[in-house]
């Protein structure tokens, strides 16, 4: 179990490297419009959602309708309907912590979950790699946040280009996805349909059409694909 | 300070659902039973696919506008991949890439 821990600690430091400054700034945001400790780390504890957290603060001013909160949360983190789909089977026995491991499933536990390859012989340590690595980038947030709301604005410390770590750990994951699974040509087409969609739409709301385009151009290939390129 | 008012539990709970379940509409509509092949083979692509609109999506604003930031961002993409492929050692990746993105992101 040990070893377990150890895997998913060094796992996730990217992430705890990324989250520092993305944390700290929007507990800071939340001491600047009024809201202390105890609600910023309670809406990072169960929300777990960051840019929909930054949104929520103007929401929580109270101008707009409950019906316009549930469509905008549904918008803006609608990417993660597409995170599920690789996990479906293997995490089908893992009961209760299916539910947290879904719970915590964003874009950055994604990634972890990708590269997590951990293998001792015990599918219950399995589990467990998976769930830890959730549980300490959930820590990251919810700790860092409240951080910044206790730190409030007493101090600025922000390193302009640090969060490049996180699209470092996405590149890696890329390498070695496009090395290893000869997925060039997926990850070519969204890199695509992404741009495209980018400029076309701008960016605050490309991500999920630019997944829907992603999935139209490469699912008639899955049909056609048959058994042979099944490994 | 403001304190928690039933209005902000109202949102909370709403929010959190809606994500909640956002995240686990994969699981729901296909976990119980045998899960289609094309959906499958979907599991199998999608993960490149999403990483890679993921990296878009971060710098999405330095290319959207092309500000200053999009060549240290691209420089120290560069630099990550490209010591990723030499090396494999994915701490020395991150670090190397970041490293250089904040001395760029700094000095230019």
């Amino acid at each position: 179990m040990k070893k377990v821990i150890s895997y998913s600690f060094r796992l996730s430091i990217p992430v705890l490297v990324s989250f520092m400054p993305l944390g700290i700034a929007y507990g800071i945001l939340m001491q600047a419009s009024g809201y202390g400790p105890v609600i910023t780390g309670g809406t990072s504890f169960f929300v777990f959602a960051g840019s929909l957290q930054f949104l929520m603060i103007s929401m929580y001013g109270g101008t707009v309708s409950y019906l316009t909160c549930a469509v905008m949360a549904a918008l803006l983190n609608s990417r993660h309907l597409f995170y599920g789909i690789p996990f479906i089977e293997k995490w089908k026995d893992y009961g209760f912590w299916k539910y947290f491991l879904i719970f915590s499933l964003i874009d950055e536990t994604f990634p972890l979950h990708l590269k997590n390859d951990f293998d001792d012989g015990s599918e219950r340590h399995r589990m467990f790699s998976y769930v830890l690595t959730a549980a300490f980038v959930w820590s990251y947030w919810v700790g860092f946040s409240i951080l910044g709301a206790l730190i409030g604005t007493l101090i600025s410390f922000e390193i302009k280009g640090i969060d490049f770590a996180m699209t470092a750990l996405f590149l890696v994951i890329l390498t070695e996805q496009i090395k290893t699974g000869k997925t060039a040509f997926p990850a070519a087409v969204a890199a695509a349909s992404s741009l495209l969609c980018l400029y076309v739409l701008g960016p605050s709301n490309f991500m999920l059409p630019a997944l829907l385009l992603t999935v139209i151009v490469l699912v008639p290939g899955l049909r056609k694909g048959g058994r042979e390129d099944e490994k | 300070m403001k304190s928690f008012d039933v209005n902000m539990l109202i949102i909370t709970v709403i929010c959190t659902l809606i994500t909640f379940l956002e995240r686990a509409l994969p699981f729901l509509v296909f976990g119980g039973k045998k899960v289609p092949e094309t959906v499958r083979r979907l599991g199998k692509i999608l993960p490149s696919a999403i990483i890679a609109a993921l990296v878009v999506y971060c710098v999405k604003d330095a290319a959207y506008g092309f500000t200053g930031d999009l060549i240290p961002l691209l420089v120290a993409s560069a630099v990550t991949v490209g010591l990723h492929l030499l090396k494999g050692n994915t701490f020395l990746s991150i670090a190397g890439g970041t490293a250089v993105c904040v001395l760029l992101m700094n000095l230019l």
